[in-house]
């Protein structure tokens, strides 16, 4: 992580011209699933998942309950290897490095490759302590200052600072459901991830919480690669460029998002985005 | 017919109106039960509680109110001097008196009338201590006759409430069973009566743990203040001085000082707990965190049985074992340790509350809520650093109740530092010296002959209080601590 200049930490490179699900405001590809298949104890989850994931932009997984999207989700940043009957296998890269290769740390992968939860999940520490968490634990900053400067910008990233700049020091649990959220997105955006996850990140959060959080993606996704997981289909449509359609554990399609909503090649696909299951 | 017999055949005759009632209630609707307020069975309960409950009532407060009642009686018989004598006096005519009474009902009719006699005074008493002799009542010498005439009113008035109890609570029972039953309608609320009973049972039930308490530290508290009127609480509380010196030493005072004690405790308690906390946290630790779940339903039910030994036997191991083999080696390295130290007891103590820690930092470290870890791991944070940065700190004002009421335990703990603490009052700082703590020293003051007015046993409740009060002072703060534990994820 130390090798990654720290002025990316302090200065945001300046905004990219703001595309609207163009094909052109994809960046460069930064992570690929290749034939990932996965299994708890016997039961096999997921079923030959490929995927592309670009940078500066959404991908949006959609799909019915149960159909492995989130799974597929967590198994970009290892997240199921906490899980001791999950077994994984197949090809995943991160900007062409194989994530599961053996040299491998999961924990470092984690830092590149951050991930908000469903629920918020702040630790029980100050507001302050919650983002300064993980920049302390790499050892990002070198004094209290440069970490402080580094809890600021993340708060502002994510929308927070002016909520909170009077309050860092009270708890992160005793703000609201949506606040509680930005926070846990300043915590993960404080290492400077270059891919961000989102497991349901408005799930639990009332409409007005939930606009928020989404212009939030919308200006964090200049500069960072994003995957989503929603169940809203109206939620993906606004805030992703491709949208990955899963159902029972298959990648059924993936493609612009337009081209998903509008028209897209597979029947089970037309049947859940207009409402027919799911 | 004794009380017993007699609350038996009251539930019998409850069992026998619940059925009673139940037919009943389907009587008077004809069958048709939904016009019924309650149902059937509860016109059964209904019935049945008011057969029973109000003679089981009367029972009980008549068989507490017999002895006081039939003594009152027994009294207008004696003598004004008597009455006018102090207590411990008149306990010790009333005995006489009672132990007369018990012997009476023995008596066949002859030997009865010599009784009578001697009361009267038509025969001498030394006749009624012959007759009373035969029948196993021995008395110290002849008893006066106003004794006589006492003890005749007392078992005259025991035998008249003996045959009037089971007229009275078997009445009661049938007016009971007779009005309920005429009762008994469609339109009777009786599903809201029975269940107020019930209401009223349960919270009985609630009170009496409360009362005990209550009752418990009251006593102690009476006999405490009887203790201060001989020993100045400023000697109690700050005498560095233990030496009780019983009674049969001499008439010295003793000194009562609680300091050296209060050491003691608190120093073995706390050679305990820096035993008990490490290796009982680590423990929980590793099994919350690190132990499949094979090696966890294995061993955590394993290190629980350490908390069902009895003390006793820790006590011996410390004694017969641990004690022994500290000497040794204390000598293989130059250190002078007793058989009996502070050292000993402390760990042997710090084993037994071990399961006590550790099974409750368990708990409270798996209550963490998952999504806490995965936070921290989704952030790049290794398993040892979520644990000691974020599942720890958010464990910890439980893990510290936990500590708290494992303490408090150490500190009521009896039997190991009998055996393996010494009774020696010392005020050291040395753990290898014996010491003697708060609780052997309340055994040692209340085993063998005693005499409850001498300071020498009462400061045995003193000690208590104390005790009392250290250890309910800690299961509160331990409460509180992991009560506001818990509201930190709602």
């Amino acid at each position: 992580m130390e090798d990654r200049p720290a002025t990316r930490v302090v200065a945001p490179a300046e905004p990219k011209e703001r595309g609207n699900s163009a094909p052109a405001a994809l960046g460069e590809l930064k992570m690929k699933a290749k034939d990932v298949n996965l299994w708890y104890g016997e039961k096999q989850a997921l079923f030959d998942v490929n995927l592309e994931i670009f940078d500066r932009s959404v991908t949006a997984l959609i799909g019915p309950s149960g159909c492995g999207k989130s799974t597929f989700l967590r198994c970009l940043n290892r997240m199921n290897d906490v899980i001791d009957i999950c077994r994984v296998e197949g090809d995943i890269r991160l900007d062409g490095e194989d994530i599961y290769a053996p040299q491998v740390d999961p924990v470092q992968l984690r830092a590149r490759v951050g991930m908000v939860f469903q629920k918020p999940n702040p630790f029980p520490k100050s507001i302050y302590e919650n983002v300064a968490y993980a920049p302390r634990l790499h050892g990002l900053c070198a004094n209290k200052t440069e970490l402080d400067e580094v809890v600021e910008t993340s708060l502002v990233k994510a929308g927070l600072w002016e909520e909170v700049k009077d309050r860092l020091d009270q708890p992160g649990t005793g703000l609201s459901g949506g606040q509680q959220q930005r926070l846990c997105i300043a915590r993960a955006i404080s290492v400077n991830p270059e891919v961000l996850l989102m497991d349901e990140p408005c799930s639990a959060l009332d409409p007005i919480a939930t606009a928020t959080i989404e212009t939030l993606i919308d200006e964090l996704k200049e500069n960072l690669c994003i995957a989503i997981v929603t169940h809203s289909m109206q939620q993906a449509a606004r805030v992703s460029q491709r949208t990955a359609f899963f159902h029972l554990g298959k990648l059924v399609e993936v493609d612009e998002t337009s081209t998903i909503f509008t028209n897209p090649a597979d029947q089970r696909t037309q049947d859940y985005v207009t409402g027919r299951f799911g | 017919m004794s009380s017993l017999t007699i609350l038996a055949i009251l539930a019998i005759a409850g069992i026998v109106a619940f059925f009673i009632g139940r037919l009943r209630s389907i009587q008077v609707c004809d069958g048709h039960q939904q016009e019924l307020h309650s149902r059937p069975s509860y016109y059964g309960y209904y019935l049945a509680i008011l057969t029973a409950l109000p003679a089981v009532v009367l029972l009980a407060v008549w068989s507490v109110a017999e002895r006081p009642v039939t003594k009152y009686v027994a009294m207008q018989e004696l003598p004004p001097t008597v009455l006018q004598g102090t207590d411990a006096e008149k306990a010790l005519t009333m005995s006489v008196v009672d132990n007369i009474a018990e012997g009476l009902p023995k008596l066949d009719p002859e030997e009865y009338e010599v009784l009578r006699k001697a009361r009267f005074g038509f025969v001498t008493s030394s006749d009624a201590r012959d007759v009373l002799g035969k029948h196993g009542v021995v008395l110290g010498s002849d008893p006066d006759r106003s004794l006589l005439a006492a003890a005749d009113e007392l078992a005259s008035a025991r035998a008249t409430s003996r045959l009037w109890l089971p007229i009275a609570c078997f009445g009661l029972a049938a007016l009971g069973f007779l009005w309920g039953y005429t009762r008994i309608r469609p339109e009777l609320r009786s599903r809201n009566i029975v269940e107020r009973v019930m209401r009223s049972g349960l919270f009985l039930a609630s009170t009496v743990a409360v009362l005990t308490t209550v009752g418990i530290v009251l006593s102690v508290l009476f006999e405490t203040i009887h203790f201060f009127q001989f020993v100045s609480p400023m000697d109690y509380f700050f005498g560095t001085v233990w030496d009780p010196r019983f009674a049969t030493v001499g008439k010295a005072e003793g000194q009562f000082g609680l300091l050296p004690l209060l050491w003691g405790t608190l120093f073995i308690s706390a050679v305990a707990l820096l035993v008990a906390v490490p290796v009982g946290l680590f423990a929980a630790i590793y099994m919350s965190e690190y132990a499949g779940s094979k090696v966890r339903a294995f061993a955590k039910p394993v290190l629980e049985i350490l908390a069902g030994i009895p003390t006793i036997v820790y006590g011996f191991f410390a004694l017969s074992v641990f004690g022994p083999l500290l000497r040794d080696v204390g000598g293989n390295i130059g250190l002078d340790i007793s058989a009996s130290s502070v050292l000993t007891a402390g760990i042997v103590m710090g084993v037994m509350i071990i399961p006590f820690v550790s099974s409750l930092s368990d708990d409270i470290i798996t209550a963490v809520p998952q999504s806490l870890r995965e936070g921290s791991y989704g952030l790049g944070a290794t398993q040892s650093e979520t644990i000691k940065k974020v599942v720890l700190p958010a464990a910890l004002p439980g893990i510290v109740g936990a500590v708290l009421l494992a303490a408090s335990r150490a500190i009521g703990e009896t039997m190991i530092v009998v055996l393996a603490a010494g009774i020696a009052a010392n005020l050291t700082l040395n753990p290898l010296e014996p010491v003697t703590t708060i609780t052997v020293k309340i055994v040692s003051q209340l085993t063998g002959d005693l005499e409850f007015n001498s300071p020498q046993t009462l400061v045995a409740f003193a000690l208590g209080l104390t005790l009392f009060v250290i250890t309910l002072g800690l299961n509160v703060y331990a409460l509180y601590v992991v009560r506001k534990y818990r509201e930190q994820y709602e």
